[in-house]
């Protein structure tokens, strides 16, 4: 199964190409079936391909060469399929089919319907180009692929000026990212003498020495941070929430954002040699978790909330990784996806049913008029303030207690991670009350209903899959760890404490700081509106600077943007314009003055020329008598 | 007898160069200027003459050969450009002639 | 067959632009199909060429050599090796493009087919000639037409650009005349004889300040063709005035005069010169980049924006060239035809809204999006290869140059890498401001989308930039051997050694490394 690899980037690819061309034509709903089945199928063959990993324990990946690329720099199209690309194919596409179902009810009607679908699939494969790649150059072109899909899917309502900049916001500041991924890139290449995977990793002790592997770490964080929404190269992600909700949950919740992740986890070997650069990952990870959540906690759109949230789990998975803790970060990057599609798939219900209203202050009261969408979220929002046994609590733990064990700057992370998951429990269920419960807000003429079976389906699924997609890695049954295991054999990956108490200890303490976020939110979010707003202006200016999530875009533009463009006016219009090409027309404009001087010498009458010619002769033979003619 | 050296004929070509030159400076009329253009190169073909002669070999001929067909080219543009501004102006005298001034 | 092919690549857009010449007067309207139709003999022949161009050989192929001059060793010289080879491609496909690309040019079409087809005839002999003078000649004859095309059909102040591209480039010949010249004297010096022979002048004993007045001599001349920061400025005024055809042809292959001479003649005539220059070159390479690039954000004209574009993407090959290492030079070579591919298509694509619109100002568009949807995806498409979008053309030379340099010289490629962030941003701003929003503008809401001709000119471009970005083996196979023979060269006469893992034989050693 593995020669037939390439079907799972080659079928959403098929899918995509195909929709462009005929998607117009098939039209509604058939152009979203083919999307959806493309990657289903994809989904198939991943599965089938990642068999052997289950059966046989230790199973090694196999690196599969298509053709070649840029063979000089040792870059070629190949598929580099071991458990950890296994797990990511089937999240991406298992969870992507999901929500390419869901579309199909949330974008009906929509007069780019076919469009939509032909970008979500070349999505799947640009993803999986970047999870499956073989060598470090593979990685970055699905790392810049899906870079364009974002930026097609934000600004996919291309129309509304709002979604077109944050599409090109969302590309430009991964962009700054990228410029450190490719900077790392080089310096791999200059020390490896290839960009593949196999001429990089096994090496890696006998090659770098622990500077030159922190700076490779350091470089691939910057790479990172600008994918996975990090400080400071976070402002993209809520901009992002312009685009239709289907995409905030596939592409900026469940799998690209967590490329950053997945990067760190796969070139687990550099990281390991300088171990700095993964603490520095770590903390990261850490400053963002609370500053998202910090900020998550007075968003009043539904979908702010989400995207700040995304940003701050995945400040946890960065803990994870950076700490060692690759299984970890990548069991929380699977049940993440899990629980925030979830999440986002219910706003887009609850969008779609309130008539595209997002301003969670006009909402209250919808439980009863979306039962499906207020349970799944209802579940989702238990799994993400981490209530055993929900999925959010397992993966969770696993990372609080791989900070633990760490020690040292590591409790610290570990503590900032307990606040913030206090923080998280907090404004999510704040979330579901002020959305589902109390009394209705809606403007006038809304009328909820709720959302058609394509749609609630999915939400279903997801539903159940946060429920039970937790157990497959608990203390008690590591399934996930052994399955990963073979992937990560080049280095130590780090746990939580061993032993049943410490496992108890920790527990206990976290799920104390869910409850008691949930508590405090159920507390003031499930009475009246007055109470609640009492409450938050009780907060006064830290609220205020909560909601306008601190004003960094304002930051941003004051100190990068505008000063940016200004530099940008002077050295065009004023440098260049004036400074060069006025030096250049000045030069002209020499030549001419002094031909316009001399000019006086041509009177046009040959008998002055003549008396010059007379003259010159005569200079000549004075010349040649006087001196000789210098013989 | 006196015997006709070199020298002489070199004199001639100067007194007969320096005549055509003279008549350029002063005269401005542009049929004579031409003439005195004509006479400058034939007293340079004297030269041409007499020199090879005296130091005995056939080049000052070959040279005035070129002469000849370069005057003759000359005479046949010169002297058309001149009847071309004779028609158009109805006068030959340089002077009148002084739109290339800068 | 064989050894008269390169000449007959020459001759057949002249014997072409003679019988275009040659239509009756009162037949204008057959001069662009004439010249369309006769202007793929040389893209056959070509293509004849290019896959039967035999990979893995460094020299010169297809060779032909008849005297011309003996006295001065001037001969007719003509080969084709993996430097120039992509290069003489990327002109035979350009050409029938922009011929296509005309039909708005209705005033003296004859003579614009004519002095196209020249021009054709002229780059493809300059990068075919392996004698200097011949060169010279070659590089001068280009000028002509393309002043004539940028003179007579361009817009407003066509002279002032015509005039200012033919003094900055003719200033610029002077320096390259008079060093062609000396080299020839230098070589009657020491063996007797001149000659204008590349091979024969490779062999010369240059003391290092001579080889260095030259090597500025020939740099002075290919730096303003490039054009490198701070001659670049003839660059934005002639596109902007240029027709689209010129356009196309000038950003697309005769900028690469300049990258291409240096890679032919600056580095294999001095190359202890060469290595010594290096910091310059790269710095100047680096400015053109980030200046460029900057520079591009705030053009408030399309085309001038995706002038500037060009002496940033042009800075990556001047910095190739100077990396001295296999992957900057391959990078250099790729991009070059990456850079015509992609730029050819972007002033393709803005002079289509310029029939339209008859206007290139940014603040004029907005929503166009939504009445020119063909147009905007294939904007977007070309504007993403211009960026360096992994899985398109232009990230291949790019991402090649960028790791090559990184190995010689790593300050600057960090630096260079900049670059492709504010790539992002001026296409990106710049596709925001024309296509997206809501089409409020009353001239902008009547536009039609693309016709099936236009659709058509940019099928080929579109369907290369993919070929390329996915399969760059196709060039990069027939052109390892020639930049490896390009390296060694520089070893060899110099006390430069490539630091690792610069060279190829490098590369592949890690990867063996590697499996055990």
């Amino acid at each position: 199964m593995t020669d037939a690899i390439w079907l799972v980037i080659a079928l959403p690819l098929a899918g995509a190409v195909f929709l462009h061309f005929f998607g117009r034509r098939l039209g509604e709903p058939l152009a979203g079936i083919i999307g959806t089945l493309s990657v289903a199928a994809s989904f198939a063959v991943g599965f089938a391909a990642a068999l052997p990993f289950i059966v046989e324990e230790g199973a090694h990946g196999e690196t599969v060469m298509l053709w070649e690329w840029m063979p000089a720099i040792g870059a070629n199209l190949e598929i580099a399929w071991d458990s950890l690309a296994a797990v990511m194919t089937l999240i991406i596409t298992g969870v992507g089919t999901l929500i390419h179902v869901f579309s199909i009810g949330y974008m009906h009607g929509d007069e780019r319907f076919a469009r939509f679908f032909t970008y979500l699939n070349l999505f799947i494969a640009s993803m999986l180009t970047l999870v499956l790649g073989g060598n470090f150059a593979m990685v970055f072109m699905g790392w810049e692929l899906v870079g364009l899909c974002s930026y097609l899917l934000i600004s996919f309502w291309y129309t509304k000026p709002s979604a077109a900049a944050a599409g090109k916001k969302a590309f430009i500041v991964n962009r700054i990212g990228d410029f450190g991924f490719m900077i790392g890139l080089m310096l791999v290449f200059t020390n490896f003498g290839t960009l593949a995977f196999d001429g990089v990793f096994e090496r890696v002790p006998e090659i770098l020495d622990e500077g030159t592997a922190t700076a490779i770490g350091l470089l691939f964080l910057v790479g990172a941070a600008g994918k996975s929404a990090q400080i400071p190269l976070y402002v993209w992600l809520p901009d992002a929430m312009e685009g239709p909700t289907p995409v905030s949950a596939l592409i900026h919740a469940a799998t690209m954002v967590t490329a950053g992740v997945y990067l760190v986890a796969r070139t687990a070997p550099i990281f390991e040699a300088g171990p700095n650069a993964g603490l520095v990952v770590a903390i990261v990870g850490a400053l963002t978790a609370l500053w998202a959540a910090s900020i998550a906690i007075a968003q009043s759109d539904i979908k702010k909330v989400l995207a700040y949230s995304t940003v701050s789990q995945l400040g946890y998975m960065f803990i994870a990784v950076g700490l060692g803790g690759y299984i970890a970060g990548i069991f929380h990057l699977m049940t993440h996806a899990f629980f925030k599609a979830l999440l986002f798939l219910g706003s887009g219900s609850v969008i779609h049913g309130m008539h595209d209203e997002q301003d969670m202050n006009k909402m209250g009261g919808l439980l009863k008029k979306m039962p499906v969408t207020g349970i799944t979220m209802g579940v989702a929002t238990l799994a993400i303030a981490g209530i055993p046994p929900l999925a959010g609590f397992w993966s969770k733990d696993e990372i609080l207690g791989v900070a633990f064990e760490y020690g040292g700057v590591g409790i610290v992370l570990w503590v900032i991670g307990l606040v913030t998951a206090l923080i998280t429990a907090f404004y999510m269920t704040r979330q579901w009350f002020m959305v589902f419960t109390g009394e209705p807000r809606w403007d006038k003429g809304v009328e909820p209903h709720e959302s058609p079976r394509s749609m609630t389906v999915p939400l279903v699924v997801l539903a159940v899959l946060t429920v039970g997609a937790g157990f497959l890695n608990t203390p008690f049954r590591l399934t996930l760890e052994h399955f990963l295991e073979p992937s990560f054999e080049l280095v130590k990956v780090a746990h939580p404490p061993e032993g049943w108490g410490m496992f108890a200890l920790l527990a206990a303490i976290s799920v104390g700081a869910g409850f008691a976020g949930m508590a405090m939110a159920g507390f003031v979010y499930s009475r009246p509106r007055e109470i609640w707003e009492r409450f938050q202006q009780g907060f006064g200016r830290l609220w205020e600077a909560w909601a306008a999530a601190y004003r960094v875009d304002d930051i941003y533009g004051a100190t990068l943007v505008t000063p940016g463009r200004k530099l940008s006016e002077r050295l065009a219009f004023t440098f260049d314009a004036g400074g060069i090409d006025g030096l250049v027309n000045g030069v002209g404009r020499a030549v001419r003055s002094v031909g316009t001087r001399t000019r006086v010498l041509q009177t046009g009458l040959v008998r002055n020329y003549g008396v010059g010619f007379v003259a010159g002769l005569l200079a000549v033979v004075i010349w040649l008598v006087v001196a000789g003619g210098g013989v | 007898m006196i015997e006709v050296t070199a020298g002489w004929y070199l004199s001639l070509a100067a007194v007969l160069f320096s005549i055509g030159l003279l008549g350029i400076l002063v005269r401005r009329n542009a049929l004579i200027m031409f003439m005195c253009v004509e006479l400058m190169l034939n007293a340079v073909n004297l030269t041409f003459v007499a020199a090879g002669r005296a130091l005995g070999n056939l080049e000052g001929q070959v040279a005035v050969f070129f002469v000849l067909v370069v005057a003759a080219a000359e005479v046949v543009v010169g002297l058309a450009i001149i009847v071309a501004i004779f028609r158009r102006r109805e006068s030959a005298s340089v002077d009148e002639l002084a739109s290339l001034r800068g | 067959m064989g050894d008269t092919m390169l000449t007959a690549l020459i001759l057949v857009p002249v014997v072409a632009a003679v019988i275009v010449m040659l239509l009756p007067a009162n037949r204008k309207e057959l001069a662009l199909p004439v010249g369309f139709g006769l202007s793929f003999i040389p893209l056959a022949i070509a293509g004849y060429l290019f896959f039967h161009f035999e990979t893995g050989v460094a020299g010169y192929q297809y060779t032909q050599k008849a005297v011309w001059y003996e006295a001065w060793g001037i001969s007719w010289n003509l080969g084709v090796d993996g430097i120039s080879l992509g290069l003489v491609a990327l002109s035979v496909i350009l050409v029938p493009i922009a011929l296509a690309a005309s039909t708005n040019i209705t005033d003296r079409t004859k003579e614009f087919v004519v002095f196209t087809l020249l021009l054709e005839a002229g780059l493809i002999g300059s990068f075919l000639a392996l004698d200097l003078f011949l060169f010279f000649v070659f590089f001068e004859a280009v000028l002509v037409p393309m002043y004539f095309i940028i003179g007579i059909w361009g817009s407003e102040r066509r002279i002032y650009a015509a005039l200012k591209f033919f003094i900055f480039t003719a200033f610029g010949s002077a320096f390259l005349l008079a060093s062609i010249v000396a080299l020839s004297v230098l070589h009657n010096q020491q063996f007797g004889a001149p000659s204008f022979d590349l091979r024969d002048l490779m062999s010369l004993d240059l003391s290092l300040s001579q080889s260095r007045w030259l090597f500025a001599g020939f740099g002075i001349a290919f730096a303003i063709k490039v054009p490198v920061f701070p001659l670049h400025t003839w660059l934005p005024d002639a596109h902007v005035q240029a027709p689209t055809a010129g356009s196309v042809l000038l950003a697309g292959v005769m900028l690469k005069l300049g990258t291409y001479g240096l890679l032919r003649f600056n580095l294999n005539l001095f190359p202890q010169a060469a290595v010594d220059a290096v910091p310059i070159i790269a710095t100047l390479a680096v400015i053109g980049i980030i200046y460029g690039a900057i520079v591009a954000i705030v053009q408030p004209d399309l085309k001038k924006l995706v002038a500037y574009s060009s002496v940033s993407h042009l800075g990556f090959i001047v910095l190739g060239t100077a990396a001295l290492t296999s992957a900057g030079f391959q990078g250099a070579v790729i991009q070059n035809v990456n850079h015509g591919l992609t730029t050819g298509a972007l002033f393709l694509l803005v002079g289509m809204i310029y029939e339209r619109r008859h206007t290139k100002q940014i603040a004029d568009f907005g929503g166009l999006a939504k009445v020119m949807p063909i147009f905007a995806g294939l904007f977007l498409f070309t504007a993403f290869a211009s960026i360096g979008l992994p899985g398109l053309n232009g990230f291949v030379g790019e991402f090649l140059v960028l790791i090559g340099s990184y190995s010689s010289i790593p300050g600057f490629a960090a630096v260079a890498a900049f670059g492709v962030i504010l790539a992002a941003i001026y296409l990106l701003w710049a596709y925001e401001r024309v296509f997206t929003g809501v089409p409020d503008k009353p001239e902008n809401q009547k536009l039609v989308d693309l016709t099936p001709r236009e659709i058509g000119l940019m099928v080929p471009l579109v369907v290369l930039m993919i070929v390329l970005g996915l399969y760059p083996k196709i060039l990069l196979d027939r052109t390892a051997a020639s930049t490896e023979a390009l390296l060694d060269r520089v070893e060899q006469a110099t006390t430069y050694e490539v630091p690792e893992p610069g060279r190829l034989a490098d590369v592949f050693a890690g990867i063996t490394e590697g499996d055990e």
